[in-house]
């Protein structure tokens, strides 16, 4: 018996996008469906590393990174849980003069967007934050911080879903028809009926798009993390690497994250693993850049799958064939911080065709467009097995 | 034509025992990997060093079959790779990672048997955690392997043949043993009656150490529910309910376990199906009469992949070696792999009645009170778990785990999946067996960040 749903807007992938725009778009009344093929923030939302961090980040994106900024110390009200959110300063270091001098490049590029970056020289790490090894100096951004994605991307879900969403998990949209008033979606047990799609589908949102004649160039890369036992208070800082290598955190409750290298993905390219050197390699950088971890027992790796683009950039904004689509996807391991902000980027799209916050840059069209577009009519999903970098 | 890496072994207890003597016979040199300091497993483990007790003190009426695996394994000494105290931590693509004395090793392979044996089940109760309790193989280990004791008197309580056994050992050793509170009603134990034509032996042994128990002065209950240990900083008594009264009784070691559970991590890892098994309460890999799983090359034995006990691990490690060696077109002795399989049947008839005769306490899941302690690596209490059931709406373990923490410690659930997948299963009012398992994920048990820097001194690759 296939349920009917008519509502105002459909959202395909209930991530961190996802969920925040259906929980946007209830704030303002919209009625609202939201579906996963999953689990809601079960993706690259939940298993991502959870760097709450504008440092770092091209400057077209801080407009958008600066209004997510504004919604994380609010997640209490906003969601009912802080998430882990803690405001405890993002170090990026410097292993040697060169990328010292990126650094140096980087905070004069984003001065004007207030971040407040502070170089600091490698008698500070060692005195301020604790960090030995062969580093030379680092940025520090005192307003960026981290949180627990498991928690904030369910969380965010489910306030959708108190707010009025209709949020169906497991839930996977086989078809998406353009019709003359807007969209019909079926997926297995239920058809959706909407005046506007977004799609947020993370990973699999290539797939919706080129079906509506935009092709994107997504690849999936698959974040590895290593989480030690709980440790006494050492680390006060979330850490990056100029140039790569480690990023690491430790939680309140004494656990260090820490990660790097690129996990492999399963038969199943849906699902992936650590590797194993690649686990190693990172044990091994942790372990000679903080004293610590040399006695530290790694109790857990994980993984996901992300969508990343070539250029870095998300995709964000209104589809260029299909009036009443919206994509939202491609954050290319960097959307957790400003999926918040990109949620209510969404909504106001819904509601006003247009918002405050510059996105243009990140418009799909920026990718050539199919020679022979797909049959916008009917889109029959698929999600074929890809090849990806290492 | 490249030489065909050697089959890996994981566990070297009477399964992984017996696997390695049947490919030795068959010429092969497998890698034979094994936490423990030397061969046996959990059921035969050897002690760390002498403690002036022969076998027949310390494995009782299995002193023959114990001396008998450590001799045949003694006798593969040359035959074999066999690295003892060596964990692993990773399987993946025919190779695996071990990790000993700080340093990882890849190890490749071609046909795995997994031997990984079994932990004891637990759910939470009142006072689990005190210093002092035990679980039933913990307490048998400790007797076995170094010789002592959990208490001066001890009490030992749940369900499983287990129960009887560790208890009879300990009063054997000279311990009061003050009582066995068994979960299951005495009714149960009629089930006994059936297994009497299966195996008079196991039975009338099992009844004959309830015997002797009662004469000593053990005190034995049936149906004993609502258990919760208490004292300050350590354990002092025990309360029960039975027979529609409370009861305490002072003590000052427990022995607490209802069953055991299989380990499956390695099955997960290397790529096996699972299925619900319902008599287990528990997702197992999923394996023919011959011990073959769902991927190809992997093969599985003993407790590890069902709860079986150690006489029909035996048999099952050589079936699987005998598999292993069929699939890789050696010679292999087929009417003796008939024979293995129709022994087995029996032993898992027995288990059958066994399993009716100690039946887990399917509603202890749901009763664990909301301040008991869930996932001690975490710190998470049972009211905890059930308000993150009701707040996000959960139905599935894995989600209850990503929402809590539960399972993510340093057991990786080992110790308190089971619990919380009963406590959300009650919750949920699903059957068991549709609230999922656990996904494993590696490492298996904790290794050191420091287990980076050797492997990485030895085999730097600067790809990476």
């Amino acid at each position: 018996m296939t349920r009917r749903i008519d509502c105002d807007v459909a959202i395909i992938g209930g991530g961190l996008v996802g969920s925040s725009a259906a929980l946007a778009l209830r704030g303002m009344g919209f009625s609202v469906t939201l579906l996963d093929k999953g689990f809601c923030g079960a993706q690259a939302s939940g298993v991502n590393y959870g760097g709450v961090r504008r440092q770092g980040r091209p400057p077209e994106q801080l407009p958008l990174s600066q209004r997510a900024h504004a919604i994380w110390p609010r997640l209490k009200a906003l969601i009912g849980i802080d998430g882990e959110f803690l405001r405890s300063g993002h170090l990026k270091l410097a292993r040697s003069a060169a990328d010292m001098a990126s650094l140096e490049s980087y905070a004069a590029d984003v001065a004007p967007f207030g971040l407040a970056l502070e170089l600091v020289g490698h008698n500070q790490l060692r005195d301020r934050f604790g960090v030995a090894g062969e580093v030379i100096g680092g940025s520090f951004c005192p307003g960026d911080g981290h949180a627990n994605p498991r928690l904030v991307a369910t969380a965010f879900a489910a306030a959708a879903r108190r707010a009025g969403a209709e949020v169906l998990e497991n839930t996977k949209v086989i078809g998406l028809t353009r019709n003359g008033a807007g969209f019909a979606l079926e997926a297995e047990g239920v058809s959706v009926t909407a005046r506007t799609v977004i799609n947020s589908a993370g990973a699999w949102a290539d797939s919706f798009a080129r079906a509506f004649g935009e092709p994107v160039p997504l690849e999936r890369t698959y974040p590895s993390m290593v989480v030690t036992e709980p440790l006494d208070p050492f680390l006060g800082v979330n850490i990056g690497i100029e140039g790569g290598g480690i990023y690491a955190r430790q939680v309140t409750r004494g656990n260090v994250v820490v990660g790097g290298e690129r996990a492999l993905p399963l038969d199943d390219p849906d699902y992936s693993r650590p590797r194993s050197d690649g686990v190693l390699t990172i044990m091994q950088r942790a372990s000679e850049l903080f004293g610590p971890l040399r006695h530290a027992q790694a109790i857990r790796f994980w993984s996901g799958t992300e969508a990343t683009m070539p250029d870095r950039n998300p995709v964000i904004g209104p589809s260029a064939t299909t009036p009443g689509l919206i994509h939202a996807f491609g954050f290319s391991g960097a959307g957790f911080q400003i999926a918040p902000g990109v949620g209510e980027v969404l909504a106001e799209l819904v509601r006003d065709g247009r918002t405050a916050t510059p996105i243009d840059v990140f418009a799909i069209t920026r990718f050539p467009p199919a020679s022979q577009p797909g049959d916008a009519s009917q889109a029959a999903m698929t999600t074929g097995s890809k090849e990806t970098s290492p | 034509m490249a030489e065909r890496a050697p089959p890996l072994i994981v566990g070297a207890g009477p399964a992984g025992i017996r696997a390695a003597m049947t490919l030795v016979a068959a010429g092969l040199r497998p890698i034979v990997v094994d936490e423990g300091h030397a061969c046996g497993g959990q059921i035969y483990r050897q002690p760390l060093s002498s403690d002036g007790r022969d076998a027949e003190a310390r494995y009782g009426s299995e002193a023959a079959k114990a001396l008998r695996l450590h001799r045949d394994f003694a006798a593969l000494d040359t035959l074999i790779d066999y690295r003892p105290r060596s964990l692993l931590w990773n399987l993946r693509d025919g190779a695996g990672d071990i990790l000993r004395d700080e340093g990882s090793q890849r190890v490749r392979y071609d046909g795995l048997i997994l031997a990984t044996g079994a932990t004891d089940r637990v759910l939470p109760i009142p006072g689990w955690t005190l210093p002092g309790v035990f679980t039933l193989g913990g307490a048998q280990i400790a007797l076995k392997a170094q010789g002592c004791a959990i208490g001066r008197r001890v009490v030992f309580a749940g369900s499983g043949p287990l129960l009887y056994l560790v208890a009879w050992q300990y009063m054997r050793a000279g311990v009061e043993v003050a009582a066995v509170l068994d979960a299951a009603p005495l009714s149960a134990k009629f089930n006994l009656l059936r297994a009497l034509p299966l195996s008079p032996g196991i039975v009338l042994r099992g009844v004959r150490m309830a015997a002797e128990l009662k004469l000593r002065g053990t005190r034995v209950v049936f149906g004993a529910d609502r258990l919760a240990i208490e004292g300050e900083g350590r354990v002092a008594r025990i309360v029960y309910q039975a027979g529609g009264r409370a009861h305490a009784i002072a003590c000052d070691g427990v022995g607490y376990g209802l069953n055991l559970r299989s380990e499956t991590q390695a099955a997960d890892l290397a790529g096996c199906a699972f299925h619900f098994e319902p008599r287990d309460r528990a997702h197992l890999p999923v394996r023919d009469a011959s011990g073959r799983s769902s991927a190809a090359g992997v093969y599985l034995a003993g407790d590890g992949a069902r709860i079986a006990g150690a006489d029909a691990a035996e048999r099952a490690g050589e079936r699987a070696a005998l598999a292993l060696l069929e699939d890789r077109g050696l010679p292999h002795d087929s009417s003796r792999a008939a024979v293995l399989e129709r022994e087995l049947q029996r032993i898992d008839r027995l288990r059958d009645v066994l399993e009716a005769a100690f039946p887990y306490p399917s509603h202890w899941g749901g009763d664990i009170a909301d301040d008991t302690l869930l996932c001690r690596c975490e710190e998470i209490s049972a009211g905890e778990a059930r308000r993150a059931v009701s707040d996000f709406s959960l139905t599935e373990i894995n989600r209850l785990k990503a929402v809590t923490r539960i399972g993510m410690g340093r057991c990786q659930g080992r110790m308190c999946g089971a619990a919380a997948a009963e406590l959300l299963a009650a919750q949920t009012r699903r059957d068991i067996g549709a609230v999922g398992r656990l996904r494993a994920q590696a490492p298996i048990k904790p290794i050191p960040l420091a287990a980076g820097l050797s492997v990485h001194e030895r085999q730097h690759d600067p790809a990476h």
